[in-house]
């Protein structure tokens, strides 16, 4: 019956891709209902976590406030989901406010109906059939998915990595590079690799730190 | 956003979005002038505009005379 059940759960869930346009949404959230195209023009980090109340969550939570100043500094604004009413929302970033001294700044989803984890495939009942995982969404300004983390109910993510992969994202944006494992900014990042070979013969000449032709390097 | 409360009064935040329209204005213009997210400034618009108290009018919104009332009351 369980395995019925989780089969025909499998079948109904999408999954988001990325380079494609991030599936549009209403939601009714602690700031008021909003829609995705009400981000359009800036970045958004979309994500959710399994439950109010709950450890991991908090210090997650925590977390996303903590780098949210940093966030909004590159452009990016934080959107929080999870399937739990508003009310409950509003008691539990009020309590941790009230126990953490951390004010929650950005809104949150109650996705009560399930609606939003389903379209971007929140819901991994291999985990949870009633909870979300700990999954993050980047969406571009244009409305492009650019890049998904998927964490299970167990581990709390990295909030740096967070910042990580939006400050490498933009700097591909900004410069049509690559970044290489591990990168941060300011370190040198790839060129990308030629097309042709007269390209590649040309790209040794080009002054970049290459280890072969496949492989450069430069700095920004 | 919610702006209006159950009494009929605006709500502050709603308040200062719709004290930044008393004329003609862009979105944009607005999140910039109120300090408030520009995703704030589209809900509440859409939902001050199903509530009457503003109007668009070539890509900008103003407050209508029900909107003016408001702020002033």
């Amino acid at each position: 019956m369980e395995e019925k059940i989780i089969t025909e759960i499998k079948e109904a869930v999408s999954m988001p891709r990325l380079g494609e346009p991030a599936p549009t949404f209403e939601a009714t959230t602690t700031q008021g209902v909003v829609r995705l195209e009400d981000f359009k023009g800036g970045w958004l980090i979309l994500f959710s976590h399994p439950a109010d109340f709950t450890p991991v969550c908090t210090t997650e939570f925590m977390g996303f406030a903590e780098i949210h100043p940093e966030l909004k500094r590159r452009g990016v604004e934080l959107l929080g989901l999870s399937v739990d009413s508003v009310s409950s929302h509003i008691a539990w970033v009020r309590n941790i406010e009230e126990k953490m001294g951390v004010k929650i700044p950005f809104p949150v989803i109650a996705d009560l109906d399930k609606k939003v984890a389903t379209l971007y495939g929140m819901i991994h009942p291999g985990e949870s059939k009633t909870e979300t995982a700990r999954c993050v969404f980047v969406i571009d300004p244009e409305g492009i998915l650019r890049a998904m983390i998927y964490y299970p109910l167990t581990t709390g993510r990295n909030m740096q990595e967070i910042l990580r992969l939006i400050d490498a994202l933009q700097t591909t944006d900004k410069h049509k590079v690559a970044t290489p494992a591990n990168w941060k900014p300011g370190e040198a990042v790839i060129v990308p690799p030629p097309k042709t070979q007269e390209m590649a013969e040309q790209r040794l000449k080009e002054g970049y730190e290459c280890k072969d032709w496949y492989f450069c390097k430069k700095k920004l | 956003m919610p702006c209006i409360n159950e009494d009929g009064t605006l709500t502050p935040s709603a308040r200062a979005v719709l004290s930044a329209i008393s004329s003609p204005i862009t979105s944009e213009e607005v999140a910039k002038s109120t300090g408030l997210p520009l995703f704030r400034i589209r809900s509440s618009i859409r939902e001050m505009l199903e509530a009457g108290l503003v109007e668009e009018k070539e890509e900008k919104y103003v407050a209508t005379k029900l909107g003016r009332a408001k702020i002033e009351g």
